[in-house]
């Protein structure tokens, strides 16, 4: 008996692994030779939770700094709510912007300050004018981004710091890019964005180059994933159910068949 | 309950023998009563099913198959569908494990020689259920429509290309256009939905199958007498739900702290026709098929080569000739087996990076000792390979087992 639990943990391991293996070298390979380290966030690990002063001052960042070029479409005004942000304070963030609507009775397109129910107001009207706006380049849609990159949130941490001055001697930079060190091929279309004191904290934090990265990294990473504490808390509790309803069928088990010994 | 004597059972049982049939088939189901765990397999791979198809057809109640909404869809689900995370984790990853729990069915079967006479028929069922499998998840990964989705899809439809004369017009078809576009999506969302269906058919044949040659088991020798065999009930029910707890955790610890593992992150960036991604990988579960279709130089050879590397399995009761069923008593077969097994990783391996440098020919030796493996070392071993006595019967192995496991 002792050798086919062996087996079967055996089986599952194997199995386990396989998927790792497959799924690591999947990633490996596309990370290259980007330097980017891990970072130490709050929300990683089992009862990963999103630092709510972290978000709060992440969120500024996003207003002051990115929002001029990327857009969040797919994050609306009254998810700010989730992340303790008051009614009032949502309301107010969501009618600093303008939204078309309509036709009105009258047929005719209007606009309207953007209430708690629209989604994050993009800055550009289309893909074309944002283009026309920044050199060619298009400034990607940031609600998903700590999803959509290898490395996530470490990632997008090590683009925001990861600019330097000039590029190493031997490398020849393609007109309009920067150099940096953390982005695919070095060479990247945006400017280095944030600088020190790029935004006054409203509570009082000091605004350095690392703090405003890793708060809106924070940010950012909530607006991929805003399920992540509750997905968490619940999986906490379902998995200890679990546990225990399989040792309790274990030992059911082992009580059925020890009639046949 | 399920022999009723009176009352409306006996009238239902007179007109239709529901009761008795269950009672037979999932109670009293004569089984070997030597069955190890890798024998759970088979009833995890139906319950994933069944999760994978309820969780399907909430998703789909929310689900936009558009090129422009598609991608939205997903994320409103994701964001404000109640509990939609939850669902379209589970069905995410349901997929990941389906697959494990098959593979793991499927090596079991190659090595306790599951499909010998007289259960040929119980595993070319079992076969069409993985081919089904594979197109189904295939249908399933363009659903989202991201980036991942779109190239998938344009570099699969496109080994049509490679039949000749007709090729590009069977691409053409299967898209339902020039390109792949929304008509392609349609037709995937419904075919998605619709497979799983045709899957259930299938497993029910080969549940019908396994219940008319019952099961093989790890001595691989057949059942003589009531003394071989234990009902069902309650013996493997119970196992049965045990080894559903351990599957559950995993699964679930995924779902719940893992969600995206397996997945690739460009699949969170929308489709985009004018950007092809550095590196199209497929799903993990397609990786070593992945590498048997570019080990080959001509593309119509890979495409070949791929098919063949599953087809071939339908064929495998015939290559294999050896009398004895299962690897433990079979030295050499059970060495093999494991470098088979060894050499199915080292194609993943390969399918999950890029075709370049020693890949390349690690790829083609590993396709070679593939096809190796079935053409030539399997019909040897069944006329060279000494295999040792089999025991008389399951229950004289069991008891002699007993006895020697309580001495030491």
């Amino acid at each position: 008996m002792k050798m086919h639990r062996f087996l079967f943990v055996a089986a599952f391991a194997a199995a386990m692994a396989a998927g790792l293996l497959f799924g690591n070298f999947g990633s490996a390979k596309a990370s290259g030779d980007l330097a980017f380290e891990h970072q130490e966030w709050t929300f990683n690990g089992i009862f990963g939770r999103f630092d709510r002063a972290a978000l709060r001052r992440g969120h500024q960042v996003y207003q002051e700094v990115c929002s001029s070029c990327h857009g969040l479409s797919l994050v609306a005004y009254r998810n700010l709510m989730d992340i303790d942000f008051s009614e009032e304070e949502a309301k107010e963030i969501a009618a600093e912007n303008e939204v078309e609507d309509g036709p009105n009775n009258e047929g005719e397109m209007f606009t309207r300050p953007a209430k708690l129910s629209d989604r994050f107001v993009a800055p550009f009207p289309n893909e074309q004018a944002a283009r026309y706006s920044n050199n060619g380049a298009y400034p990607p849609d940031l609600s998903l981004m700590v999803k959509a990159r290898k490395g996530g949130a470490d990632y997008l941490y090590g683009v925001l710091t990861g600019y330097e001055d000039e590029a190493p001697e031997g490398v020849e930079m393609m007109d309009g890019m920067y150099f940096n060190h953390s982005f695919p091929g070095h060479q990247i279309a945006m400017p280095q964005p944030i600088y020190e004191d790029s935004v006054e904290y409203e509570d009082g934090t000091p605004a350095t180059v690392a703090q405003m990265s890793k708060d809106v990294t924070t940010f950012l990473a909530w607006t991929a994933e805003p399920e992540l504490e509750e997905r968490k808390s619940l999986g906490i509790k379902v998995l200890i159910f679990v546990l225990l309803l399989t040792a309790l069928l274990y030992a059911v088990k082992r009580r059925i068949w020890s009639k046949l010994h | 309950m399920l022999s009723p004597e009176k009352g409306i059972g006996k009238w239902i049982e007179d007109r239709l023998p529901v009761f008795s049939i269950a009672r037979h088939s999932l109670i009293d189901y004569p089984t070997p009563r030597n069955l190890n765990y890798w024998w759970n397999f088979g009833s995890l791979a139906g319950i994933t099913l069944v999760i994978m198809i309820v969780t399907g057809i909430v998703l789909a109640m929310q689900y936009t198959p558009h090129v422009d909404m598609a991608f939205n869809s997903v994320e409103r689900i994701m964001r404000d569908v109640n509990y939609g995370w939850l669902l379209r984790y589970l069905h995410m990853n349901g997929g990941t494990m389906f697959f494990i729990v098959v593979y793991i069915h499927i090596f079991r079967g190659l090595y306790y020689g599951s499909y010998k006479a007289p259960r040929e028929i119980l595993w070319w069922l079992g076969i069409v259920i993985l081919l089904l499998m594979m197109a189904t998840a295939f249908m399933g990964y363009v659903l989202p429509w991201g980036q991942m989705s779109f190239w998938g899809t344009t570099v699969i439809t496109n080994m049509f290309s490679a039949v000749p004369l007709v090729g590009e017009d069977i691409v053409t078809w299967l898209w339902g256009g020039f390109t792949v576009g929304n008509a392609t999506l349609n037709r995937f969302f419904s075919l998605h939905y619709l497979l799983p269906f045709v899957i259930v058919g299938v497993v029910l044949m080969h549940i019908w199958a396994l219940h008319t040659v019952k099961s093989n088991n790890p001595l691989g020798i057949d059942m003589k007498g009531p003394q071989d065999s234990i009902p069902f009930h309650p013996y493997y029910t119970v196992k049965d739900n045990f080894g559903l707890g351990v599957f559950f955790f995993v699964y679930l610890t995924i779902v719940f702290f893992f969600p995206n593992f397996f997945g690739e992150p460009d699949n969170y960036i929308p489709a985009n026709p004018m950007a092809t991604p550095p590196h199209i990988v497929p799903e993990w579960y397609f990786l070593p098929f992945y590498a048997i279709l570019r080990a080959v130089p001509d593309k119509l050879g890979g495409v070949i080569a791929m098919f063949a590397s599953i087809l071939i399995l339908f064929v495998l009761p015939w290559l294999d000739r050896a009398r004895v069923r299962s690897a433990r008593f079979r030295p050499i077969y059970k060495q093999f087996f494991w470098l088979f097994l060894v050499d199915c990783f080292v194609l993943g391996w390969v399918g999950a990076n890029p075709p370049e440098g020693m890949f390349v020919t690690i790829g083609q030796v590993a396709t070679i000792y593939y096809f190796a493996h079935f053409l030539i070392l399997l019909p040897l071993l069944g006329m060279f390979e000494k295999t040792r006595p089999l025991p008389e019967s399951i229950a004289a192995s069991v008891t002699s087992a007993a006895v020697t496991s309580s001495k030491g």
